[in-house]
């Protein structure tokens, strides 16, 4: 994490009793980490988590003061696996990741985990990314809690409950000896408020001591017979315990009257939009109060069947409350009330989607057909429910629909990337489409317009070997693209290992751009920039050399767009065996920009002489085809319309936010596209040569321009009428 | 009554709400800085404020949405705010560009009972709005319509161009904006005391806010339109050279006047473009043109045939050749344009450096039309030679040697009438006049548009090629289209079909209908 830093938010670790911390979710969780006396923290960066690591990365002092070990895991397995620590000593540590695409990659060391059971408090903080602003498949984390036991806690969104629920976990983990997982969605990961703090605590066993005094015990290790004794232990004793906790510290709540007829049960990470949706139906107010019976489930996983039988008891109907499919509580519920016989009707997801976020509109809509259908006395004397319907069925609304453009995420103004995938196109252009399997990463972009390049992701680091069964003998290869942090998160391994084991005759496209970028900036292995505490700049190329793979180009400088295009045609004519491995690297430009703006403004104040270069486009030159920006999309390279009568389209313009990375210069030289573009090169604080040479070559180049121009016969504009 | 039927008690509810604001952004436009101010701003004043967003990736460029809800609550409430916005339940919506604006709407974020819409009229392009080989930009008048019928009060005008003037980002413009609205029940200096406790660029951003603070409360709007309006000069009285004037006088006497605007700009262009000889030959043309016209009843259209012909026949005739290019490049005024474009200030020196990458085609039609079309007869020689010149010459137009390259070659354009590519361009051209010609007593809309379709030839080479190939298939339907009376509306639509992507599918398709006709 080189390039940003994270200095005053790592002043809010350091609140004390008593002082009040104000700012984001994700950080009020690490702080929370921090007060419950953790010993280590590890993990994978990914939305809407990266804040925890990247604060963590920047909090040495802090860490160190505390004795708390931190460290960027490789992948969500290795941040899993590193829970092994508290296995068998009393010590708390803390993992996070993206959910559920790293649980996933997890999974494998969560089960041992799980299986084994933990001494110390283990809790993995899950960033729940599931409806807007998600970057991956739409699932329930829900799953994995229940197939390997894992208690699952998801608060409610306001930092008090988010924090305390963190030293909770860390409590429960070590009562059931069963590691816990936090779940927050993305908005409360980003949800800025306020909470109390508490003083950091040092951790009573460290991991020093642990080191030093080692135990083992095989009825931890996960080998037959003890397994079996696990998966005993697990229902015999944690779940019970774990219940008992959860009872007796009350981490669910009840809100609302203690009877009614009907009552509503909610996940804790839904409770606010729950309540907004009452509100609007006239039940509940900004405070929290409500007219409806609430019960609250801050733990999704386990259920407690007492809490909710006695809920339940005295009540015609309750409504449960979960985003997502399939819908675990509602099962859950119904077999509860049935084992015991109780007649309440469970609603759920009969007057609720199955899937999709569960916004205040869905709720409110929800809650009213539950209400219509039970208690459709609690429906008189409402306000008048927010409702846009009419608005957006008129005509005049209706036609934004053609206008308003799709704006999704894209590369950056200057992204190395560009370049790659614009030398693609120009390869399509000429030898046709090919199969291309793509990746995690910014990379990913490509599947936009204006690339559209790309036909299947699979996961991170898997781009090449979701290409693997294109294993024969064909007229064309297969490519496939993946990102210098899914190189090193599984790629080598599982992409090029296969690949280079296989003899697979494909392209590999290794986008190397110096940091796991799309994650916000983070290093990775093979960064370039000397990180003190990391050990970094170690070659992608010498790590595919040295799992086997014999025909690997790199590019220095991906901007190279007609050496990038030859080097893409080399590989998919090859006919080498084994993978075409093509590594092209350049540096993130808006980390690049973060690391180098600074350092050339303190030049230019210095008086340095130092030369900034943008591009520029003649727009008498420009015929207005733009095929410039279809193999760009540059947010930079736009388009105005002209005031020439003899113009109908808009013509190709440069702004200011140009960095001059030499894209469209370099690629509309490689596309032979048109002599409009033009790089200017200002020069800062010249030096004396400079003007000498200046003034020599403005003077004779300005008498050869006047020299032309007095025998130029034109209309001046402005002539006299 | 039994309990099955009690009524809920709502008798200890408060009917306290939260002023609900949204912010629609791009990546990377400071949306988050702007949340971030309005949360200080509330909590400063005591208010009670939380805010949250979906900004997902780290990249730029995409729509995001932040959130906010702010309450005066009472000492040791704690008030349960909502993580994202209703339809139809938000106060303030704030977009920092125009179709952002339209984006809330659809929303249904912005309700006429409630809604002040602050919003920015520039705009961003979308990559699908820029990539379009025509024009693809999207209606801002359609946004207006909908917004004005949609918010309650609307608050519009360029955030982006005031910042940029006073130095900031348009995240200060629309915190003053916000506050010049008067919709938040805090002082003019506490939105000020936020701005200076957030440390970077305090000055600029108070500067950016005041003027938009002011702006905000003007009660007129930024008229916004699609395209700017044509610049049209008039006729001069005296254009100081007698060639000139002897042009003029020309459109003048053999011109009816509603051609005179265009028929001046065609020959501005010519005339710049190589000489006013050659833009007597236009006339000339455009006079043949003017009495075909006459004669297939244009008068009552008002010459609409010669209209168009006016301004394409001049885009025809001033087409883009390596000589051109090199005029352009080396034009007086090109240099200072550049720099005031890249904003170089007056101690900054400025070099430029020009992409270009000749191929063979492009010399050898400049040719003179004898050697070129001999050289193109051997593929051998033709290929030898490509290979010297086909490749990306980065020129640097400011030193004195590429200067004189330049200048050099643009001083042969003189020469130009004997090129391979002139000749060529005036058989296209000709052939192209004499399909409209042919049509225009049968089918004078037809014709309109047969004329209108030289709109399709632009670019460079593969790009020319492409949209000469496009042009060639739009004329390929006239022999279908020449008995319809709607022939004119189908051939305007094969065009605006052309335009909609690069390899003319959406044609390809549109040409298939014509096909069933």
């Amino acid at each position: 994490m080189a390039e940003r830093s994270f200095a005053r938010e790592v002043e809010d670790l350091k609140l004390g009793e008593g002082d009040i911390f104000r700012g984001e979710g994700i950080l009020a969780i690490t702080k929370a980490l921090l007060q419950s006396g953790v010993s280590y923290v590890g993990g994978y960066q990914g939305a809407p988590i990266s804040h925890l690591m990247d604060v963590l990365a920047d909090a040495r002092d802090v860490l160190d003061d505390l004795g708390v070990h931190f460290e960027t895991s490789a992948s969500e397995a290795a941040a899993a696996a590193m829970l092994s620590a508290s296995v068998m000593y009393p010590i708390r540590g803390a993992v996070t990741w993206k959910s559920t695409a790293g649980t996933n990659v997890a999974s494998d060391a969560l089960s041992n985990l799980a299986s084994s059971g933990v001494t110390g408090g283990a809790l993995i903080i899950i960033g729940e990314d599931y409806g807007e602003g998600s970057s991956i498949m739409q699932e329930r984390s829900h799953a994995f809690a229940m197939k390997s036991q894992i208690w699952l806690l998801d608060p409610r969104p306001n930092l008090s409950s988010i924090v305390d629920m963190v030293e909770a976990g860390f409590a429960l983990s070590e009562a059931s000896n069963t590691p816990v997982m936090l779940e927050v969605r993305i908005r409360t990961c980003h949800v800025h408020g306020a909470f109390t703090a508490k003083s950091n605590k040092r951790p009573d066993y460290t991991l020093r001591q642990a080191l030093e005094n080692p135990l083992r015990d095989t009825a931890r290790i996960v080998l037959p017979p003890a397994s079996f004794a696990h998966e005993k232990e697990k229902l015999e004793k944690r779940l019970p315990a774990a219940i008992e906790f959860i009872k007796s510290k009350r981490l669910n709540e009840h809100f609302g009257p203690q009877d009614g007829s009907i009552g509503i049960i909610v996940l804790g990470g839904l409770y606010n939009s729950a309540l907004r949706s009452l509100q609007q139906l006239g039940l509940a107010d900004v405070y929290g109060q409500s007219a409806v019976p609430l019960y609250v489930l801050n733990v999704a996983y386990p259920l407690i069947d007492d809490e909710l039988t006695a809920f339940c008891a005295n009540k015609s109907a309750v409504l449960m409350i979960e985003e997502g499919a399939p819908d675990y509580l509602e099962q859950s519920l119904n077999a509860i009330l049935r084992k015991r016989d109780i007649q309440t009707r469970v609603s759920g997801k009969d007057v609720l989607p199955m899937g999709g976020e569960y916004t205040a509109p869905v709720l409110v809509k929800g809650i009213r057909s539950f209400l219509e259908t039970y208690a459709r006395h609690y429906l008189g004397n409402q306000p008048p429910i927010a409702d846009p319907s009419a608005v957006l069925a008129d005509p005049r609304v209706k036609a934004l629909t053609e206008v308003v453009p799709q704006r999704p995420a894209g590369f950056c103004i200057g992204c190395p990337e560009r370049p790659i995938f614009a030398a693609m196109k120009l390869v399509e252009q000429e030898l046709g489409q090919h199969h291309v399997a793509a990746d995690i990463g910014c990379h990913l972009f490509s599947i936009l317009p204006p690339f559209n390049i790309g036909a299947t992701t699979m996961g991170y680091g898997l781009g090449p070997a979701s290409a693997s069964a294109f294993n024969v003998k064909a007229d064309k290869k297969s490519i496939s693209i993946m990102g210098d942090g899914g190189f090193w998160h599984n790629g080598l391994t599982s992409s090029v290992g296969n690949a280079v084991y296989n003899r697979h005759d494909g392209v590999i496209l290794v986008v190397d751009n110096y940091y796991s970028a799309a994650t916000g900036g983070q290093d990775v292995l093979s960064s370039r920039a000397l990180n003190p505490r990391r050990k970094t700049n170690n070659s992608i190329v010498s790590a595919v050399r040295g799992i086997g793979a014999t025909w690997v180009r790199q590019i220095d400088r991906t901007y190279d767009v007609a050496r990038m295009r030859a080097t893409l045609k080399e590989a998919l004519s090859s006919t080498a065996s084994g993978p075409k491995i093509i590594v092209a690297s350049s540096e993130c430009m808006l980390n690049k920009q973060r690391r180098v703006k600074p350092l050339f403004n303190e030049a230019v104040k210095r008086g340095d002489r130092v030369v900034k270069e943008r591009f520029g486009i003649d727009a008498d030159i420009c015929t207005g085809d733009h095929a410039c920006i279809r193999l760009s999309g540059c947010p930079s390279l736009s388009v105005k319309h002209t005031d020439d009568p003899l113009r109908d389209d808009p013509v190709a313009v440069i702004d200011n936010s140009c960095v001059g990375c030499g894209n469209c210069g370099e690629v509309s030289e490689a596309a032979i596209l048109c002599p409009s573009f033009y790089r200017a090169d200002i020069i800062h604080n010249p030096s004396r040569l400079d003007k000498f040479l200046a003034r020599v070559r403005e003077t004779i180049i300005s008498w050869l321009k006047s020299r032309r121009d007095s025998r130029r016969i034109v209309f001046t504009d402005g002539a006299a009428i | 009554m039994s309990p099955d039927t009690a009524l809920p008690d709502r008798s200890t509810l408060s009917s306290d709400k939260p002023i609900t604001l949204a912010i629609l952004a791009m990546g990377g436009q400071g949306g988050g800085v702007l949340a971030d101010w309005i949360v200080a701003l509330a909590e400063s004043c005591g208010w009670f404020a939380q805010s949250t967003s979906v900004p997902g990736v780290a990249q730029r460029t995409g729509a995001t949405i932040y959130y906010i809800e702010l309450l005066k609550a009472p000492v040791g409430s704690r008030p349960v705010l909502s993580l994202m916005p209703t339809p139809g339940d938000v106060d303030i919506v704030m977009a920092a560009e125009l179709m952002e604006a339209g984006r809330s709407v659809l929303r249904g974020l912005v309700t006429p009972d409630r809604t002040t819409l602050i919003a920015s009229t520039h705009r961003s392009y979308a990559v699908g709005e820029k990539e379009k080989p025509g024009d693809g930009i999207g209606d801002p008048g359609v946004v207006v319509e909908a917004t004005d019928f949609a918010a309650k009060r609307t608050i519009a005008f360029d955030m982006e161009l005031l910042a940029t003037k006073q130095g900031s980002v348009i995240s200060a413009t629309m915190f003053g904006a916000l506050a010049g609205s008067g919709l938040l029940p805090f002082s003019k200096s506490d939105f000020e005391a936020t701005i200076r406790a957030g440390g970077k660029g305090i000055d600029a951003s108070l500067r950016a806010f005041n003027a938009s603070f002011e702006r905000a409360q003007a009660p007129k709007r930024d008229a916004i339109s699609r395209t700017p309006e044509k610049r049209f000069s008039p006729l001069p009285g005296d254009a100081w050279h007698p060639k000139l004037n002897a042009l003029v006088e020309h459109i003048k006497s053999d011109f009816p006047e509603a051609l005179h605007p265009m028929l001046f700009a065609g020959c501005k262009k010519l005339v710049d473009f190589q000489d006013v000889e050659y833009a007597e030959e236009y006339l000339a043309r455009l006079n043949d043109l003017l009495q075909i016209d006459r004669l297939a009843g244009g008068e009552p259209k008002t010459f609409q045939f010669t209209l168009e012909a006016a301004k394409y026949v001049a885009v025809a005739m001033a087409y883009d050749d390596i000589y051109r290019v090199a005029d352009l490049k080396t034009r007086e005024g090109r240099h200072d344009r550049i720099r005031s474009e890249v904003g170089a200030l007056d101690h900054q020196i400025v070099y430029t450096v020009d992409y270009m990458h000749p191929r063979m085609e492009e010399v050898c039609g400049s040719l003179p039309r004898g050697l070129g079309r001999w050289i193109e007869a051997r593929p051998k020689l033709f290929n030898a030679l490509d290979r010297i010149v086909n490749r990306g010459r980065r020129v640097r137009s400011g030193t004195i040697a590429w200067f004189l390259v330049l200048y050099m070659i643009a001083g042969f354009k003189s020469h130009r009438r004997m090129t391979l590519r002139h000749e060529r361009e005036v058989a296209h051209r000709e052939s192209w006049l004499k399909a409209a010609t042919d049509v225009l007593p049968v089918n004078y809309d037809l014709a309109v548009q047969i004329i209108r379709a030289r709109r399709l030839v632009k670019g460079y080479s593969d790009t020319h090629r492409r949209g000469t190939s496009k042009f060639d298939r739009v004329l390929s339907a006239i022999p279908a289209l020449v008995g319809r009376s709607d022939g004119g509306d189908w051939l305007s639509r094969l065009q605006r079909a052309a335009l909609l992507d690069e390899n003319g599918i959406a044609l390809d398709g549109a040409l298939k209908t014509i096909a069933t006709l």
